[in-house]
């Protein structure tokens, strides 16, 4: 665990205590069973909200607290260990670094204050296929009189079902696959033309395919500058990728203390399975691994406080080592709980279906070696 | 320790880089692993030079108090040095097990007598210690150990075998486990000292797979070991020998195995299988195992720099810490296979002008690296270590 300061202790802790009491893994079993639209708990979120949660990387002008990067992961690490479903990651981190990041001052007034509020929630609609490929963008922004028109449709929108605000990445000159030519937009989601699915995903979390129907925005909708909105994507992705991974490290973290757990009360052979060295050695592996994740997450973070020239190989290699961590643990979970782990009431399935779709998101181990290698020139 | 603040540490910069300046032989630039190697036979007088210089100095152990002769400074002090140093090309002649190990051991067990003998050589670099533990029949269980030590009223009598003695071609003391109780198993042990010339020892070099290595027999055969050379209580040096392990574990995770020579396994592999027109790695197979052996590297550079700096603001050992040996000697092993790997049958070159001085640099890394997952604890005593006192886990029935 990185050294925190007292803000940050504080915050940690006070994410703790309501985690363990308010959002237990009971609260998202009942949250999956109940079938809400949103795919999430609306009161646990206003909660979450109320306690300045959504607002910890937002300027204090615009109703934030201006905590950091390390602070708002230290929070999705304690809530990714009950797999608490909310909209945390998707507006407070993602959708206002955007707008922190690239926003005018009218854009930013408008939209931060009620982001940090959780009034309004943000969201990333940037894939359109099944893997993430952020330059490949088809989504077309064409000229409308003052404004816009925009055609296309997205893909896989983390917290799409309760967006009030889209920031959608669109075409505005050259092919898909180019970097040049992609142009961010703010999209109010109750805009004339926008349609959205419900995705009904193994980890049971809100996601949506949306379309865009000649959805019309004005000039003052561009976020950035227009046909170079690639890079503000790629910085604001970096952010969503390193919170995402702050979040992954809590859910693995307690996969493995579940597990560990177990293996010190399952009696077989007239002993505690966890006499056996056989398991012995798989967990001191899974613990080490989880050592070398924790170092990557938390370096990401500090290097995105510290706007240091090296996040994104920092947020690559925290992204391609903590999803191959996350992947271990959880199917090493289901494996040493044995039949109890393959059934619906115990929690073992929900940590390796939130640990795939955590790894599919935002570019899964393949895309962050890939890209690791890529900054460094091989 | 004293607070100094970051204007003392600005000033102390000054005064380090002044006297490696006028102290540093030019002539040593960017030789240090060299050196420590080359020690062994001749040292030239430039490099017996800088010993005797930073010896005297006491840099070379930054951290030891003033009354041994080390430097009595802080752990930031310590890190200036070391940038320094590093920043003109300069090493620190001052190392070996006595540095590593022996001397924080004793520094906290020793007697004060003991401490007056022993440290000032270890800080002047006058001295090479090599560790008595290992036996034919004590391994990974060392506790089982059987060298006895006969007391002889004044003195004791010791008889027995060590096994991987490194380094004791070269030493001139040795710190040593024996039995004093026979009827007990740690809490018969204690921890000796007695010098490499004692009548009785005798030393016979190993040869390893990677040819020729520092590691060696040693038998005991009726060696007096003075009363006053005990460290710790009698029957008391399985407590001391812990200790001196856990030094010993955690200069072990960053030392041996690693690749070829001094350029990075990515050069070396653009080098060896070439690049696409994208500049990728030609064998994309190769690149995707480079890959992942450089983020295991960079992940674990990362976890010790946190466990520095864990340790420094709570004043205790992090529990990052005990993972380091593992994950360290994992990576460095894997690197080595890579290396020679990439570099098809010049990766395999045992001798003669056919191949490259990294070349075969890289078979004898490869090869002498396979250590370092036996020694010092083997991998699968590290992983029972973080079983029982990190994980909680119970021993069998």
């Amino acid at each position: 665990m990185a050294v925190l300061n007292e803000e940050q202790t504080m915050l940690r802790d006070a994410a703790k205590s309501w985690v363990q009491e308010k959002s237990p893994v009971t609260a998202f079993r009942k949250m999956r069973d109940s079938g809400v639209e949103l795919g999430y708990d609306a009161n646990a979120w206003n909660e979450m909200a109320e306690m300045g949660w959504a607002g910890v990387i937002i300027p204090e002008e615009y109703g934030g607290s201006d905590f950091g990067y390390l602070s708002m992961g230290l929070i999705l690490e304690e809530t990714g260990r009950t797999l608490t479903a909310s909209p945390l990651l998707a507006s407070g981190l993602a959708a206002a670094s955007a707008l922190v990041l690239g926003g005018s001052d009218a854009q930013k007034s408008e939209w931060l204050p009620k982001i940090a509020g959780g009034e309004v929630v943000g969201a990333l609609a940037v894939d359109e296929g099944a893997h993430h490929a952020p330059e490949k963008v088809a989504l077309k922004a064409e000229k409308s009189g003052s404004g816009y028109k925009l055609s296309g449709s997205k893909s896989f929108v983390l917290e799409g079902m309760a967006a009030g605000l889209l920031i959608v990445s669109a075409r505005t000159s050259g092919k898909p696959g180019d970097t040049d030519g992609i142009t961010l937009f703010l999209v109010p989601g109750d805009a004339k033309g926008v349609n959205r699915k419900r995705l009904h995903l193994a980890d049971s979390r809100g996601a949506a395919n949306i379309t865009f129907d000649g959805v019309e925005v004005g000039e003052d909708a561009v976020l950035g500058e227009v046909d170079k909105g690639y890079p503000l994507l790629e910085k604001t992705l970096d952010r969503a990728r390193a919170g995402l991974c702050a979040e992954m490290l809590g859910s693995a973290v307690q996969a493995f203390e579940i597990t560990l757990d177990y293996l010190k009360v399952r009696v077989q052979f007239g002993q505690v399975i966890g006499s056996f060295q056989a398991l012995q050695h798989r967990a001191a592996k899974m613990f080490t691994d989880l050592e070398l994740a924790r170092s990557a997450v938390e370096a990401a973070l500090q290097a995105i406080d510290a706007d240091t020239p090296d996040v994104p190989e920092l947020v690559s290699l925290a992204k391609a080592k903590m999803g191959d961590v996350f992947h271990l643990v959880s199917n090493e979970m289901v494996q040493m709980h044995g039949g109890i782990g393959m059934t619906d009431a115990h929690d073992a399935g929900f940590y390796m279906k939130r640990a795939r779709a955590a790894e599919a998101a935002f570019g899964n181990q393949g895309y962050h070696r890939d890209r690791y290698a890529r900054i460094q020139g091989y | 320790m004293a607070d100094f603040g970051g204007s003392d540490l600005d000033a102390f910069r000054t005064e380090a880089r002044d006297w490696i300046e006028a102290n540093f032989p030019k002539s040593l630039k960017g030789k240090g692993g060299m050196m420590m190697r080359e020690e062994r036979s001749e040292p030239t007088p430039d490099m017996h030079a800088w010993r005797k210089a930073m010896g005297e100095k006491g840099w070379g152990v930054p951290t030891w108090p003033t009354q041994y002769g080390g430097g009595g400074l802080t752990p930031a002090h310590a890190r200036i040095i070391q940038q320094e140093l590093g920043r003109v090309g300069a090493y620190n002649p001052i190392g070996g097990m006595g540095v590593m190990m022996f001397g924080p051991t004793l520094l906290e067990y020793g007697t004060e007598a003991q401490k007056q003998q022993h440290i000032p050589p270890i800080v002047k670099g006058e001295l090479q210690w090599c560790q008595g533990f290992s036996e034919p029949g004590a391994g990974s269980d060392l506790a089982s150990l059987q060298t006895r030590a006969e007391d002889k009223g004044d003195h004791y009598i010791v008889n027995g075998q060590k096994i991987w003695t490194s380094g004791a071609q070269w030493a001139q003391w040795c710190f040593c486990l024996v039995r004093t109780d026979t009827t007990k198993k740690h809490e018969g042990i204690s921890f000796v000292l007695f010098p490499m010339d004692t009548p009785g020892v005798e030393v016979r070099p190993i040869p390893l797979i990677a040819g020729n290595s520092p590691f060696c027999e040693t038998f005991l055969t009726d060696v007096r070991v003075e009363k006053d050379q005990v460290v710790g209580p009698v029957n008391g040096g399985w407590t001391v020998a812990k200790r001196l392990l856990q030094h010993e574990r955690s200069g072990l995770s960053g030392a041996g195995g690693g690749g070829g020579g001094g350029r990075s396994l990515v050069k070396l592999a653009k080098d060896y299988v070439g690049t696409d027109e994208a500049g990728r790695l030609a064998d994309t197979d190769l690149r995707t195992r480079v890959i992942m052996n450089e983020i295991d590297g960079r992940a674990f550079q990362l976890t010790a720099m946190r466990a520095m700096a864990e340790s420094k603001a709570n004043s205790g050992p992090s529990a990052a810490t005990s993972i380091m040996k593992n994950a360290g000697t994992r990576w460095m092993q894997d690197r080595a296979e890579l290396t020679i790997e990439l570099m098809g049958h010049q990766g395999l070159g045992w001798e003669g002008d056919d191949f490259t001085a990294e070349e075969l640099g890289a078979v004898r890394s490869w090869l002498g690296g396979k250590a370092t997952t036996i020694y010092g604890g083997s991998q699968e005593v590290q992983n029972n270590i973080i079983s029982k006192r990190i994980l909680g886990l119970p021993d069998p029935k």
